[in-house]
């Protein structure tokens, strides 16, 4: 059995909007393994993302326990938990979430500046490798505006991967993306994945989804279904059909 | 983080967003810019009235008819008991503190020489009256105590009566006619500029003080009575002696009250002083107006830009900076910015009372203390504005910061 990552014990979050209470998550439990590769459906509004910020410790929870590698996250204080987000999250946004005129490899920068165990020595040669990993290093002194949507993602992806993190969280990393492109993305998870990274990400579409390994289903706020898949299915695979498709298409 | 990477980081993101980084120094070069060229002139004109008032002579203390009140309002003013030439006779004899002293006879009238005529006041005075005045001769020479005595109807010329009368030939020797009497020119006054009160010094012709009595104002009364204390300590001690010397030559009995008032520089230099102050404040006020309305610039700017500037926190707080590291980023950027713009703003400033100077006949004069203040109120400006929507934001969760709109 391989070591608990995440755990939560009760987990709600109710927002308040003025007088009125939403309750976006209900009593959560949850456990990820290392080296698993969670697909969270459910349709929208049923709080996958409110879930996903409080994994990310972007958010505070209402009620319960977050557990985190081990450490209870509820019981920290606000500079501990910007440490947590530094050290053991890399978090994927649906809209990218990159600095605007600021070169790629400045982005995938930034967390090793707000590092302040300085286990890494040299950043820049850190970034570039992380940007290996993604396959954009010919696109490292580009800005976002010069960049594709899919490019974009990746420079995200490179950013979430520098610190070398416990856990990468994607919420909806293909939502504005291509079909192909986000086969694409998937691709690359796959591989990371397979490189023995823990991954949980958000998808809207049950296709992209049986790219994990273990799917979660929301509803209201709840999680209803929890299920492995027994075969995966391989983007590597299907992105050369597709493109063979289309290849057959253009003809 | 070290001092020298949160340096580079925060002016690698000044220029990053350049036009909203030039608006916000622009409104703290201007600021400081006007403040400090607009006290610099005040400060200027001051200054020369100042130079004005040291070059009425420095001991010089006027003694005219009329009382004045302790409030400073002068009543009956030559309504009894006006000056003559026994009063200056009396306090040459008698005063023991005073280096010299002179009559003012004033006249005015038509100076026909040289190349046409000219219409200019004419002192009639003594052989005192330049060194009371702290005056000098351009050239040839001044009157003495024996053309008084003799009534010589000679003359002084001062620069600009020169430059109308003889603009090509040297008027030394030359007659004038002044009122149609004949008058020899015997000296030119060196040139002075304008009074402390705005006349002309230069546009003035000086004769023996009987002279210009007998022949010109036609009486026996003179206008004011000039002296110059021995040295300006004893400024105070050589008043009180007028003071007595005077009573006696008016047969004042005891209790009865002045009839003539004695005043010395600091009395009309304060006049003139609030004068050019009113001046001073009008500009600054002016200044800080400007100064205002810069700050209000950037506030608008820095307001502006915080939709962007939230999200970039967010991003920032997301991938794991303390609300401290935002808080040194912001406020170093708004430190450089406000410090680089306030630097351009003095140097700017500096440039243009350089030009003043040199190219207009205004003075302008730079206290070092005025651009502390601008330099200070500016940067105070730049750094609340860039700071304070920073802090606010630095506090929010990340996924708050990431969302706000
Ligand atoms: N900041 C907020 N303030 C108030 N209510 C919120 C806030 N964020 C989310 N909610 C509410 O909480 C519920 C869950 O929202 P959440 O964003 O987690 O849904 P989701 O499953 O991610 O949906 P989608 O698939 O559309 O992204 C929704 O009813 C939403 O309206
Ligand atoms: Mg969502």
């Amino acid at each position: 059995m391989n070591k608990e990552i995440i755990r939560t014990v009760e987990l709600s979050k109710i927002y308040k909007v003025g007088e009125i209470e939403v309750p976006a998550l209900k009593s959560v439990n949850l456990t990820i393994n290392e080296s698993e590769f969670v697909a969270i459906m459910g349709a929208s509004g049923s709080g996958k993302s409110t879930l996903m910020n409080l994994l990310g410790c972007l958010d505070e929870p209402t009620d319960g326990e977050y557990f985190l590698d081990g450490v209870n996250t509820s019981k920290l204080i606000k500079n501990e938990y910007a440490s947590i987000r530094n050290q053991k999250i890399g978090f994927v946004f649906q809209g990218f979430n990159l600095l605007s005129r600021t070169t790629a490899l400045e982005n995938v920068e930034l967390p090793l500046m707000y590092d302040r165990s300085e286990r890494i020595k040299d950043h820049h040669k850190r970034a570039i490798e992380a940007l290996e990993r993604v396959g954009l290093t010919d696109r490292m002194h580009h800005i976002p505006s010069q960049l594709s949507g899919g490019q974009q993602q990746r420079v995200a992806i490179a950013r979430a991967l520098v610190n070398n993190p416990s856990i990468i969280l994607a919420d909806e990393p293909t939502g504005n993306l291509d079909s192909v492109t986000s086969v694409e993305v998937f691709c690359l998870f796959q591989q990371l994945n397979a490189e023995g990274i823990t991954i949980v990400m958000v998808t809207h579409e049950r296709d992209f989804a049986m790219f994990a390994k273990r799917i979660i289903e929301m509803r209201d706020g709840k999680k209803v279904k929890d299920m492995m898949i027994k075969e995966s299915m391989n983007a590597q695979h299907e992105l050369e059909r597709i493109l063979n498709e289309s290849i057959v298409y253009e003809d | 983080m070290k001092a020298r990477v949160i340096l580079k980081a925060a002016i690698k993101s000044i220029l990053k967003s350049r036009m909203r980084s030039l608006l916000t120094a622009l409104g703290i070069i201007i600021g400081v810019a006007a403040v400090v060229v607009m006290v610099a002139i005040g400060d200027g004109a001051q200054l020369t009235v100042e130079e004005q008032i040291a070059s009425l002579g420095s001991n010089l203390i006027i003694i005219t008819p009329g009382t004045s009140s302790t409030g400073g309002v002068r009543g009956g003013m030559g309504t009894f008991n006006r000056f003559t030439l026994d009063d200056v006779e009396k306090i040459k004899n008698e005063a023991t503190l005073i280096k010299g002293v002179s009559p003012l006879v004033r006249s005015g009238g038509q100076i026909i020489g040289g190349t046409g005529n000219w219409f200019t006041q004419i002192q009639g005075v003594s052989e005192d009256y330049l060194e009371i005045r702290s005056w000098g001769l351009q050239s040839g020479e001044f009157f003495t105590e024996r053309d008084i005595t003799a009534k010589a109807k000679v003359c002084v010329l001062g620069s600009e009566v020169v430059e109308n009368l003889f603009p090509d030939e040297d008027p030394i020797g030359q007659q004038v006619r002044i009122r149609n009497v004949p008058f020899k020119v015997i000296g030119v006054l060196k040139s002075k500029g304008q009074t402390a009160v705005g006349e002309s010094n230069d546009d003035i012709i000086l004769a023996p003080s009987k002279t210009v009595l007998d022949r010109l104002s036609g009486g026996r009364f003179i206008s004011s009575i000039q002296v110059s204390a021995a040295s300006s300590d004893k400024n105070s001690a050589a008043q009180a002696e007028l003071k007595s010397i005077m009573r006696e030559s008016h047969r004042l009995e005891e209790g009865e009250d002045d009839d003539f008032t004695i005043k010395d520089q600091s009395d009309i230099a304060e006049a003139a002083t609030e004068t050019s102050r009113v001046l001073t404040y009008l500009l600054a006020s002016v200044a800080g107006v400007s100064l205002i309305v810069g700050g209000i610039g950037i506030m608008n700017i820095m307001l502006v830009s915080v939709t962007e500037r939230t999200r970039e926190i967010g991003i920032r707080l997301s991938v794991g900076a303390r609300a401290s590291d935002i808080l040194v980023q912001f406020l170093t950027e708004a430190v450089v910015l406000s410090l680089s713009g306030g630097i351009i703003g003095v140097l700017f400033s500096i440039l243009v009372t350089y030009l003043i100077n040199n190219y207009t006949d205004q003075v302008a004069y730079i206290k070092p203390q005025i651009v502390a203040i601008a330099f200070i109120f500016a940067g105070a400006i730049g750094i609340f504005f860039g700071f304070y929507p920073a802090k606010k934001a630095a506090a929010l969760n990340p996924i708050d910061a990431l969302r706000y709109e």
